[in-house]
């Protein structure tokens, strides 16, 4: 009897499908279809043989390389040496005076102005990372007619022959821009609107600031920005503005800011910040008090803190307001109690919300100290009623000739897919955008612009603040400066731009000095300084006369206290920012500082709603969403966010782009649709109509962080209350004991090494917790000035990104000490601490004790070195590492077309140009790590060298320090008992061993991270002390 | 008081008594400070001695005696500055010594203050005023021709084969003869021992086979084989004596051994920055506007910079020319020139061999990290004047020298970054 029975592998079997017979035989599935069968075991050894030989043949050549010299060598260019050349970053209203780091006439590095008045030095992350615009792979290569190639000749013909057709029957003719800061540019569009009578120049911007502009028409009888000062604020009161993130002047208000936050033994008083949000900013996590609020509410709580005020200044109320506010009394009487030294700021683009902030720094006598009305600022100019208009003419087929100035509305506007439909009835459109974005894509005419880095241009970002633009290089590409065009196409003959911005400096600013008697030596000075200056006109008195009550009436009708269903905050995040720039992969792979995604786009939702709706996030894989936003529809993934308001859908701008570059095409969806007009103002919320649902569907988001909390680990971030700190400096210091057999001794006191001896200088950092806002700005200098390759999404999901220095952001976690599994949950809405991380430079360096091949080690001046070339690939320096700062380069990520798109820096002709030739190129199987800028060090020493001096402190500066706006970051030389470095740490060196490794820190807010397992980092972290009043939640 | 009065009467005169003489001889005006001897030999040697010898005539006179023998001292410092100029304005003997020296025209220093002209002169007078050396030791450059002593190289190879083809030949009729031998004494009739001493157990082949024999040759085969693919793996990548054709037959030997121009005139990055520059054909014209206008090789760099010899003028035609690189450091090796020279004093030829004594330039040295290594292990770090240095010197242990290793010269992040 045999068994009759059939044992089968599967329902395939069973079915005898016939897919499943022809791979039967195959043990492993494969995916994709079979492998080449043509290449045999014995072909293999027959092409290495050959290859072997042939490169064994080839090494034996000398390969002959060709040195060019320059034909005629210019003065003040030697091959090798940097030029630097102060200028000024433009991009749409966005701005910061800065310094180009030049190498052979390639811009390499750009760093902050410390001239300027306005950015004072400082920088950001799209500021660092604007250098490698210039060299996008999909900039245009000249002027095109439609898709065609075009010579300038054929384009100027063109659009004067139609221009004038236009003018001639009285067509209308528009210029659309952003925010323009240049006054130059603003006369030459004049000269254009002079000879085209019918043009008119329509300002708008993506992050409108329309609503403050409206109310101090209102309150104070011209439209305008004032300037804010946070240095003199004691009480800061932010109502989702994100002041130090992407609100009006961030980089103007970080450097402000952070001075407030500054404290020391000898300035135990800092700020006090309440912010009221939506969405985790990165200015609601730098907040002493955040508080969770509906987009929807936020009218009213700043009705509510009128009210609060008005009864202690003994004023009316309003008919608006609401209750039940965490921290908004507490705030009110904080702001009362620093009356005059506090200030109050709305993100709110609605006229009536503003008029009441108005009224409320004026109760508080805040105009004249920490707003200044007559030093108003020129950014965020845009008029959101007017650009409406323009496209609702465009649509009625009103408007004859468009001229898109560096502007790209068809993407960047909520009505941009309604323009862009209505462009092709439009006789002339015409875009100067420097790429071929979704505007210039739509518009017949490409006159592309140069890059900012290619051009002249000036700048009036505050009044009486001036700065210069310069060329740092010649251009690329067949562009023209776009200012030139229009005055071409206006029939000017004098169209060299330079000449002009010259022209017009003399005339506005050269014929009313004395200082300087002769033109050319004013010209100079001014484009060797960047910036000039004029003194600020003193009188800042003003006279508020808004209509309050009016106000209240419209805040009433336009806002609600107990709104129940999901809402939309839109926001800007700090990487691709509005969206300008989002074809930059040094942007797409910065990690946000609060989700710490890459290379993506998602909407973020509360614990709350999450554990309602199911959505999880497990190690970066999360759910997709159907979000439907007044009856549009779009796939999202979503992001489980702490300290998101319960209710509220937070979404970032910038992403969702069609045309642009491959870097950016695809990644994402667009939030600016869902941005609507109200009031004549746009919405950055959307309060009804909002639902979001489980698709069913896993995604992956690469984050670079998936842990949320420190568990509690004082010795990673030490934090305190100021309360706290007045008593005791030392307050929220932990000190570390290690246990020997008979007593516990600090372990610096037990080591199994004798410690170095460092006799010339001993580099070290110093990181300010409290001022260091997380901004992100470092990470991308150190990107650019260290060659580290950007590796794509699919690298970092796999953990292999490559950033040298990364911000570590934790989250404040409810559960009590020991709770280790509640530990790992964040707040609802939690404390937020960031902490710059990388290599530590340790003086009992873990990782050096266990490579094999000696390929990093100490060095007589305290680094710790990494030799790529000596670098086998063992990776135990990273497996040793206790801050797992090492990164190892899995792929050659140079010349490998697998990352053309992640990492043009290293694989395009044009991308390389960005490369700062004194730092090695790293290849694949190597370890790299931060090196502590060792070719700034080395280039600092040979100046002070050859100048036979001692290196001065400042002289040697890291590229993350360079670019802290908010100097928390500090880097010197501690054994010069001169520098900053020494005098902030208090260092004091031990008298028997003056140049070892154990200098005493005097600073009792100093310490270092891990200090329990005795490696001694050289760098040193200062605690991190939030302005509360007693010590509340922690860990 | 009226003593007083008198005194400073009698200084007063003195001087103008003094003023008075040295206004009568120029020569008195020319200072013999050793300081301003020494700055005006820097500035001759960075800038004059590509034309100018104090005692031999060059390009131009030799300047031994100029300020005796020219119009006045302020004639020369008006023909420094701009001697287009002198000679336009007619001047007889500006125009004379125009004539002189081929129409050549002397570059114009117009930004060079009294002083500095001065302090030139007063170098020139210096040396002119020494006595002439016994013989100029111009070319006694470091590793100099071994040329003159022994025989060549060439030669010892070849004797040394002839003596080994003579000595094989001679290990052949050897064995010939012995061959015969046996042969002839087989032939005979021989005792029991004597046969055993003819017919040896120990024959030629017998040991050739022996396991003993053909180990130690395999041994040493194998052993040199091994050295020599060890030895020439060491050379991958190595281009010691590298001599490539450059596409202008410049010759390092003509201009800095035999007119001894300063390396730095034309090598200017060498002071300020990693590159020490390959001359712009711009320094090239410097001189070779009037100099050896019809040479094919000048003629090169003529098309290069876009000259035109008959009219004197650029045509803006310009054309790079492209150098064979010589000195190849790997990306991964970070060398800074000015740190070696400027900081450390350290001469060209250190590194770059006899470059005075070269014709076509090759490469000297091995240019390995060994060769990088050991030059820091040896030499005495130039601390004399450096105040950088000082606190480092303070701190070394003062019997022995300050190397560069032992202020981290051997470090990894020194040089790899």
């Amino acid at each position: 009897m045999g068994n009759t029975k059939t044992y089968w592998k599967g329902l395939e079997q069973l079915k005898n499908d016939p897919e499943f017979v022809k791979h039967a035989d195959k043990e492993f599935a494969t995916i994709g279809g079979d492998e080449d069968p043509g290449h045999s075991r014995r072909d293999f050894l027959k092409m290495m043989g050959f290859t072997v030989a042939a490169v064994s043949l080839a090494a034996c050549e000398t390969p002959i390389r060709k040195a060019i010299p320059y034909i005629q060598k210019p003065v003040d260019v030697d091959p090798s040496v940097p030029n630097y050349y102060a200028s000024t970053y433009i991009n749409g209203g966005d701005y910061c005076s800065i310094v180009v780091k030049t190498r052979e006439g390639r811009p390499i590095k750009i760093e902050g102005n410390s001239l300027s008045s306005v950015s004072k030095g400082g920088t950001s992350a799209q500021v660092e990372a604007s250098v490698l615009s210039l060299y996008d792979n999909y900039r245009l290569r000249g002027p095109k007619v439609g898709t065609e190639a075009a010579s300038w000749e054929d384009i100027d013909n063109q659009v004067i022959s139609k221009l004038t057709e236009i003018a001639g029957k009285g067509g209308q003719i528009r210029i659309v821009s952003n925010t323009i800061l240049s006054p130059s540019t603003r006369a030459s569009l004049e000269k254009f609107k002079a000879k085209y009578p019918t043009a008119q120049h329509i300002q708008y911007d993506q992050n409108s600031a329309y609503g403050i502009l409206k109310a101090n028409e209102s309150s104070f009888g011209s439209a305008f920005i004032p300037s804010y000062d946070f240095s003199k604020a004691e009480v800061i009161v932010s109502v989702g503005a994100d002041f130090l993130g992407t609100w009006i002047s961030p980089i103007e208000f970080t450097k402000q800011y952070a001075a407030t936050r500054e404290i020391s033994e000898d300035k135990r008083e800092m700020s006090r910040h309440y912010q009221f949000e939506a969405n985790l900013s990165l200015t609601g996590a730098n907040a002493d008090y955040r508080t969770m609020i509906r987009p929807s509410q936020s009218g009213l709580v700043i009705a509510q803190l009128y009210n609060l005020i008005a009864a202690k200044a003994g004023k009316a109320a309003l008919s608006a307001g609401v209750e039940k506010i965490a921290n908004l009394e507490k705030a009110a009487e904080d702001l009362w109690a620093s009356k005059g030294k506090s200030l109050v700021v709305s993100r709110s683009n609605n006229k009536s919300v503003q008029v009441i902030v108005n009224a409320i720094n004026d109760m508080l006598g805040n105009y004249g100290t920490t707003i200044l009305p007559n030093m108003p600022l020129n950014f965020r100019q845009g008029n959101d009623e007017a650009m409406a208009n323009f496209i609702t003419e465009v649509e009625g087929g009103k408007v004859d000739a468009i001229f898109f100035y560096n502007s790209n509305p068809v993407y960047d506007h909520p009505m941009g897919a309604k323009l862009g439909g209505a462009l092709k009835n439009v006789a002339l459109t015409v875009s100067t955008s420097y790429t071929e974005d979704e505007t210039s894509f739509a518009s017949g005419i490409k006159a592309p612009d140069h890059h900012f880095l290619e051009s002249w241009n000036d700048a009036e970002p505050k009044r009486n603040s001036y700065s210069l633009s310069q060329p740092a290089i010649t251009p690329i590409f067949k562009s023209r400066q776009a200012q030139e065009s229009f005055l071409i196409w206006a029939g000017e003959t004098d169209v060299d731009y330079f000449t002009i911005v010259k022209a017009n400096w003399k005339n506005w600013f050269f014929d009313k000095q004395n200082a300087i008697g002769d033109l050319q030596t004013f010209w100079d000075k001014c484009l060797y300084d960047g910036v000039y200056e004029l003194p600020s006109t003193a009188n800042n008195s003003s006279s508020f006369s808004g209509d309050v009550n009016a106000a209240a009436a419209a805040i009433s009708a336009a806002y609600k206290a107990n709104n129940t269903g999901f809402e939309l905050a839109i926001y800007e995040n700090y990487g691709v920012g509005n969206g300008s720039m989002a074809n930059n992969p040094l942007l797409q792979e910065l990690p946000d500082p609060i989700t710490k995604a890459t290379w993506d786009n998602y909407v973020t939702v509360s614990l709350k709603d999450a554990s309602e709706k199911g959505f999880t996030m497990n190690d970066g894989t999360v759910q997709m969403a159907n979000l439907t936003v007044g009856g549009k529809s779009v796939k999202v993934p979503v992001v489980v966010q702490p300290g998101q308001t319960p209710g509220t859908i937070g979404m970032a701008l910038g992403y969702g782009r069609t045309k642009v570059g491959k870097v950016a095409e695809g990644i994402g969806t667009s939030a600016y649709p869902f941005i609507s007009m109200v009031d004549g103002g746009l919405t950055y919320h959307v309060a009804s109509g909002v639902t979001i649902e489980l698709a069913n569907e896993e995604y992956r988001i690469a984050q670079t962080q998936t842990h949320e909390t420190y568990m509690g680990r004082e010795n990673v971030i030490q934090e305190s209350v100021l309360s706290e700190f007045k008593k005791n400096p030392a307050a929220g210091r932990d000190y570390p004991k290690i246990t020997k057999w008979d007593e516990k001794v600090d372990p610096a006191a037990l080591s199994l090494w004798k410690g170095h001896e460092y006799k010339n200088h001993h580099w070290g950092m110093a990181i300010d917790l409290n001022t260091c806002t997380g901004c992100a700005a470092c990470v991308v200098a150190c990107n650019v000035e260290n060659n580290v390759s950007m590796v794509g999404k699919d690298e970092v999901l796999r953990r292999r990104e490559m950033h040298w220095l990364r911000i570590d952001r934790y989250y404040s976690s409810e559960a009590k000490a020991g709770d280790y599994v509640g530990l790992e949950k964040a707040s609802e809405n939690p404390e937020v601490v960031f902490q710059p991380m990388l290599c530590q430079h340790c003086n009992n360096a873990p990782c050096e004790t266990v490579c094999p091949v000696a390929a990093t080690t100490h060095s007589t001046e305290g680094l710790n070195q990494m030799t790529y070339n000596r670098c086998i690939g063992t990776r135990y320096c990273a497996n040793n590492c206790p801050y797992k700062v090492r990164r190892f380069n899995w792929f050659k990520y140079h010349d490998n077309q697998q990352f053309y798109q992640s990492n043009p820096a290293m694989n395009t002709d044009l991308g390389r140009m960005v490369l700062n030739p004194d730092v090695t190129v790293r290849s694949r199987g190597v370890m790299e790590k931060c090196s502590f800028c060792a070719q700034r060090i080395q280039a600092g020493k040979l100046t002070a060298k050859k100048e036979r001096r001692t290196v001065k402190d400042g002289e040697v500066v890291t590229a993350c320090m360079a670019a802290c706006t908010s100097g928390a970051i500090l880097f010197g030389d501690m054994n010069d008992a001169e520098s900053r470095i020494s005098k902030l740490l208090k260092i004091e060196k031990d008298p028997k061993r003056p140049y070892g490794i154990d200098k005493k820190i005097g600073n009792p807010r100093a310490y270092r991270v891990l200090e329990d397992i005795g490696v001694k980092p050289n760098i040193f972290y200062l605690t991190k002390i939030r302005n509360k009043d007693k010590e509340e939640t922690k860990a | 008081m009226m003593k007083l009065r008198l005194l400073s009467s009698a200084k007063f005169f003195t001087f103008v008594l003094l003023l008075a003489l040295s206004s009568a001889s120029f020569a008195q005006e020319i200072s013999k400070d050793a300081a301003v001897i020494s700055a005006g030999e820097a500035l001759f040697n960075g800038n004059c001695k590509s034309c100018h010898r104090v005692k031999q005539k060059l390009v131009g006179p030799a300047l031994a005696g100029v300020y005796d023998r020219a119009p006045s001292i302020d004639w020369i410092k008006a023909w420094v500055r701009n001697s287009t100029k002198v000679i336009a304005s007619g001047d007889t003997y500006g125009v004379n010594l125009y004539n002189e020296y081929n129409k050549s025209q002397m570059t114009a220093f117009n930004s060079y203050t009294d002083d500095q002209i001065m302090s030139i002169l007063a170098y020139v007078k210096a040396e002119a005023d020494k006595p002439d050396a016994v013989a100029p030791t111009t070319a006694s450059g470091a590793g100099g021709g071994s040329n003159q002593s022994g025989l060549p190289a060439s030669y010892l190879n070849t004797i040394l084969i002839g003596m080994i083809l003579i000595l094989v030949l001679l290990v052949v009729i050897l064995g010939l003869i012995v061959s015969a031998l046996k042969k002839y004494l087989d032939q005979k009739e021989l005792s029991e021992e004597d046969k055993e001493v003819v017919h040896s157990p120990y024959t030629i082949s017998s040991i050739m086979q022996s396991s003993g024999f053909i180990f130690i040759v395999l041994f040493v085969v194998s052993a040199v084989a091994f050295k020599t693919v060890i030895d020439g793996l060491y050379t991958i990548g190595i281009q010691q004596n590298y001599q490539p054709k450059q596409p202008i037959a410049f010759s390092h030997k003509l201009h800095a051994g035999a007119y001894e121009i300063d390396c730095k005139y034309c090598h200017t990055g060498v002071m300020k920055g990693k590159s020490a520059n390959i001359p712009s054909p711009n320094i090239c014209m410097n001189c070779h506007t009037q100099i050896k206008q019809d040479s094919p090789e000048i003629q090169k760099i003529y098309s290069a910079i876009g000259y035109d010899v008959v009219t004197a003028s650029y045509t803006g035609k310009q054309k790079p020319i492209e150098w064979v690189r010589i000195h190849n450091l790997p990306d991964l090796a970070y060398f800074n020139h000015s740190q070696h020279v400027n900081v450390a004093g350290i001469e060209c030829q250190t590194c770059h061999g006899p470059i005075q004594e070269m014709d076509v330039v090759k490469q000297y040295s091995l240019l390995t990290m060994g060769w990088c290594i050991d030059c820091h292990r040896k030499t005495d770090v130039n601390t004399k004047g450096n105040a950088y240095y000082d606190n480092l010197v303070e701190l070394h242990n003062g019997k022995k020298p300050m190397k560069v290793e032992d202020i981290g010269g051997l470090e990894c992040a020194k040089c790899h970054y």
